[in-house]
């Protein structure tokens, strides 16, 4: 295989899988409330595969991926906000046309942040960029000054309360606890109807492998080889001419604008956005899906998020005590067991025998084809 | 900002708000204390901290009950005993833990973040199970309750100027341990330089799994402590670790002072802006305020100058 492909034979063939999966089997077999679901799932894909490239091949462990995921998130859902308080459906208020939450805390105008939300253009120049920068000014100051490892896992987390606590504190500029709820319209069209949520299901899935696309891009290129050298042994890097701070620095924001992507997509697909996907614990949560996925496998992080949330769906619905013990254990198992995730599994196990397989099929005179891998491929 | 009060209410003011904050600082430096040595000694970010204050906390909520259903006389005692036992039970099961889970991945430090946050979800659950969701408080003796009026408009509550003292005692102790026994001279030992203290005899393995269970044990005192002053639930914990985090970074991991120094400077900042903003907005500038410092200077207040 060539080198400045974008991936492959086994990798075209994994995501041709996971694109059936996503396209044709899930539309087809569930419902919309399901399906719904598993868009909201897919929003969390974007952090995972975010934190692939950032914490598999970069080794940098972000625990404030929530804080992109809301920033991106919280753009979406004030333009939307914005749009569902138009004159005409806050007539009841004391004050017309601001939304209610702002209403409620004795706000009289709209405060200066929030009038350029009223173009759609600037909202998604906003999404991609707000997260952006504000990674690039962590990560600078951080990177910078070598900080790294623990300590800058700390330091996100610190970043992820600092924001948590900022929104519930200023509810009548963020809506507090409850957050941006009641979102209705996108430009005029309702994204509340089943058909809605549709097109925004396949809307999401297109976004994703763009993502997709581009982490596969990042990981063949130079660019992929420099961050998995540096992980390995930062100074020899450092000592061969390459500035590690940048490199680092890259990979912190690209996972910070996936992040953000996937946020804002939460706000589309679920109508309302809060804190509590900000913080803490969401954003250890998100990490624990790219670790079950497996931290180096950019399609296992996919599979890892709708496993992971899968399973919490259907087991705190019937069990919500034994949620929390599987979880934990979950985190212990992966850390001890299983450090590459399900994608480590995977290519020790199953995939030299599907290989195997082929190589003595094809042996034989009758021919079979390819055809077996797909079927065969991770599909849960 | 300070215009409605008179210099002398200001005073005052600045008196019992840096009071609040040196209860606020005994928790910080109890709970620092061990993550200190956990963090900082040993590196192992320790996520479950919290829950082994709590595991604390429960102790000594279930030794005051047992003392008011048994011993209604000796209640005014209860709580050095509980202390004791919360020193040992957190201890106890901080060893556990490292002999299970710590010493497989000592090698991999932020593999241990995401094994112990693990570990606090189970444990968080485990709370809840048995003592219910509902927070649960002890009841204080009564030589704890009221107030010391220093002057007219100064005010001390017994329970908190006990608390202080309680930890004044411990920080003592934990740096007569650490800095003057030949176990902790061991612990340095092993943390400077691993298969150099395996060579000359010491017995690392042990030396860890006595670290981690010292630094947990120090946490279940915490939570004992912890107790005299507000209530505890499955997730109140939490609630410190990042504060704990943040207050061990800013002093330098490595530096005792440092964690003293930098619990002192957070809480009093803290309790002193609360005063004059809301809670949440003199939280988020007091972390904004130590993020930004570390920023600057990532080593934190006092590092130790070691040759990497």
């Amino acid at each position: 295989m060539t080198d400045n492909r974008f991936f492959n034979r086994s990798e075209l063939i994994g995501i041709l899988v996971l694109a059936v999966f996503l396209v044709v089997v899930l539309p087809l077999t569930l419902d919309v409330f399901r399906l719904n679901l598993v868009a909201k799932y897919l929003t969390y894909a974007f952090v995972a595969l975010g934190l692939v490239i950032c914490w598999g091949y970069g080794g940098i462990l972000s625990l404030g991926q929530g804080v992109f995921f809301g920033l991106g998130g919280y753009c979406m859902a004030m333009f939307l906000k914005l749009e569902a308080s138009s004159v005409e459906n806050t007539k009841i208020q004391s004050t017309p046309g601001i939304p209610d939450f702002m209403d409620w805390n004795q706000i009289t105008a709209l405060p200066f942040f929030w009038k350029p939300f009223n173009s759609l253009t600037f909202t998604i120049a906003a999404i991609i960029l707000v997260p952006g920068i504000f990674a690039l000014i962590i990560g600078t100051a951080m990177f910078k000054r070598r900080v790294g490892g623990t300590y800058f896992a700390i330091i996100t987390q610190a970043v992820a309360a600092i924001l948590t606590i900022l929104i519930v504190g200023q509810q009548g500029y963020t809506g507090g606890i409850n957050g941006m709820t009641d979102l209705r319209t996108l430009k005029g069209w309702d994204i509340r109807p089943d058909h809605a949520k549709i097109v925004l299901y396949f809307f999401e899935v297109g976004c994703l492998f763009v993502c997709i696309m581009i982490a596969q891009f990042v990981r063949h290129s130079k660019l992929g080889r420099i961050l998995v050298a540096m992980r390995e042994k930062e100074d020899r890097v450092r000592f061969s001419g390459y500035s590690v701070a940048n490199f680092k620095i890259f990979a912190f924001c690209i996972a910070a604008v996936f992040a953000a992507i996937g946020g804002a997509m939460f706000a589309l697909n679920v109508g309302f956005m809060s804190p509590s996907f900000v913080g803490i614990v969401p954003s250890i949560e998100m990490v624990i899906y790219t670790a079950v996925g497996g931290r180096l496998s950019i399609l296992g992080a996919i599979y890892g998020t709708l496993l992971v949330n899968f399973a919490k769906t259907s087991l705190s619905e019937t069990f919500p005590e034994l949620w929390l013990f599987g979880l934990g254990g979950l985190f212990i198992a992966v850390v001890l067991a299983f450090p590459n995730g399900l994608a480590g599994i995977w290519g020790d196990y199953v995939q030299p025998r599907i290989d195997r397989l082929i190589a003595s099929r094809k042996s034989k005179p009758d021919g079979w084809t390819d055809s077996s891998v797909a079927d065969g491929a991770p599909a849960e | 900002m300070f215009g409605d009060y008179s210099l002398g209410d200001l005073g005052s003011i600045f008196v019992m708000q840096g009071f609040a904050g040196l209860i606020l600082f005994s928790v910080y430096v109890l709970m620092a204390l061990g993550l200190a040595i956990i963090f900082g000694q040993m590196g192992v970010i320790n996520m479950a901290h919290g829950e082994f204050m709590i595991l604390g906390a429960y102790v000594t909520w279930m030794t005051s009950n047992l003392f008011q259903t048994y011993m209604p006389s000796l209640f005014g005692g209860y709580f050095f005993l509980a202390m004791i036992l919360a020193f040992l039970a957190s201890g106890a099961l901080g060893m556990l833990v490292e002999w299970v889970l710590i010493r497989h991945l000592y090698k991999r430090p932020l593999d241990t973040l995401l094994a112990t946050w693990g570990l606090s979800l189970m444990l968080q659950q485990a709370y809840r199970s048995v003592f219910g969701a509902r927070e649960v408080g002890v009841e204080l003796p009564q030589w704890m309750l009221g107030s010391l009026h220093v002057t007219d408009s100064i005010e001390v509550p017994i329970n908190g100027v006990f608390v202080m003292c309680l930890t004044v005692l411990i920080t003592i102790s934990v740096a007569y341990v650490m800095y003057k026994s030949r176990w902790g001279r061991q612990v340095r030992a092993v943390v400077q330089n691993r298969i150099m203290a395996g060579a000359v005899g010491i017995n690392t393995e042990k030396v860890d799994r006595y670290t981690y269970g010292l630094g947990c044990g120090i946490a279940g005192v915490a939570g004992s402590a912890f107790t005299m002053i507000g209530s505890t639930g499955p997730t109140s914990g939490q609630l410190y670790i990042v504060d704990t985090f943040l207050v061990v970074v800013f002093g330098g991991a490595a530096s005792l002072l440092g964690t003293i120094a930098s619990a002192f400077s957070i809480s009093q900042t803290q309790s002193t802006l609360e005063f004059f903003m809301s809670g949440s907005m003199a939280k988020v500038l007091t972390l904004l305020a130590v993020v930004g410092i570390l920023m600057l200077r990532p080593q934190g207040l006092f590092a130790l100058k070691v040759r990497k």
